[in-house]
């Protein structure tokens, strides 16, 4: 079944505030191997001008993947998610991540494609603090394979 | 910057695939189960794309010098990274050239991945603050 075009266009009003704890930061950090001192130790990560420890740049999604989950699992939109592959990801920086921001994440279905058979959903998600100053924004493309 | 950047070697093993699961939330069956990757139609269980794109992350952050060096940074996922289960799992390359600089002084980095001789990623880039 195709996926429901008026689905474009369409946000999704702010997501309750995601806490970011130091210790899923040191966690996330651990588990891509990345060692320096900023992504670990606050006196460090001070020291460069971090308010905490910072983020490695693809920490966002941990944050923005669930929060698209509202969209992606409403079954209206009609996404197979056992035919899902990642297709695309994209971040745009306004500033890292730092342990201690509170952020809210806006969810827009920006574009569903057919193509070869195959549908291509791009979700936006705009991460703000919860005064609404921008930090990250991403995008994600979807690819839902066509039955074989 | 020079033109061609040092290339970055990431190995890979499946004990990094279960510590990425855990870190990042994303629990998808065909990143730890050989019966539902090779079910779907895989070669056996593949990394996350996205610890893939961590891995790249590491290499333009060491490139570029620091965490918050990095204005954008996007990827194309365009072939799995198959990881066996095995002590050696996998290697991913990352290598990288300056592409331009742009006008507000920033640079701009063409990526590339490759795990096995093949490429991993296409339409790879990062852009980098001016320092």
């Amino acid at each position: 079944m195709p996926l429901d075009q008026s689905f474009v266009g369409r946000s999704w009003p702010p997501t309750e505030p995601y806490l970011v704890g130091r210790e899923k930061i040191r966690e996330f950090a651990r588990a891509i191997g990345a060692t320096d001192a900023e992504y670990h130790d606050p006196e460090a990560a001070r020291a460069l001008g971090y308010a905490d420890v910072v983020a490695p740049p693809t920490f966002p999604v941990a944050i923005t993947m669930p929060a698209s989950r509202e969209v992606v699992a409403d079954p209206a939109l009609g996404v197979d998610y056992s035919r899902v592959v990642h297709g695309d990801q994209r971040f745009v920086y306004t500033r890292p991540v730092v342990a201690g921001d509170a952020l809210v994440c806006v969810n827009t279905v920006e574009e569903i494609l057919t193509r070869g058979g195959h549908e291509f959903l791009t979700t936006r998600t705009d991460v703000t603090t919860e005064a609404g100053e921008p930090v990250v924004t991403v995008w994600s493309k979807l690819v839902v394979r066509g039955e074989d | 910057m020079s033109a061609e950047l040092e290339p970055q070697t990431f190995r890979i093993t499946r004990a990094d695939l279960i510590r990425y699961a855990g870190a990042s939330g994303d629990f998808n069956t065909i990143h730890w189960s050989d019966r539902i990757a090779t079910g779907v139609g895989l070669p056996g269980v593949i990394a996350h794309g996205m610890f893939t794109m961590a891995l790249v992350g590491r290499a333009v952050t060491t490139w570029a010098g620091a965490a918050d060096a990095v204005v954008e940074f996007s990827v194309r996922f365009s072939r799995p990274v198959p990881v066996p289960d095995t002590d050696e799992g996998t290697e991913v390359v990352v290598s990288a050239s300056v592409k331009e600089v742009t006008d507000e002084g920033h640079t701009r980095l063409s990526l590339t991945a490759t795990c096995n001789g093949d490429k991993v990623l296409s339409m790879a880039q990062a852009l980098i603050r001016k320092r």
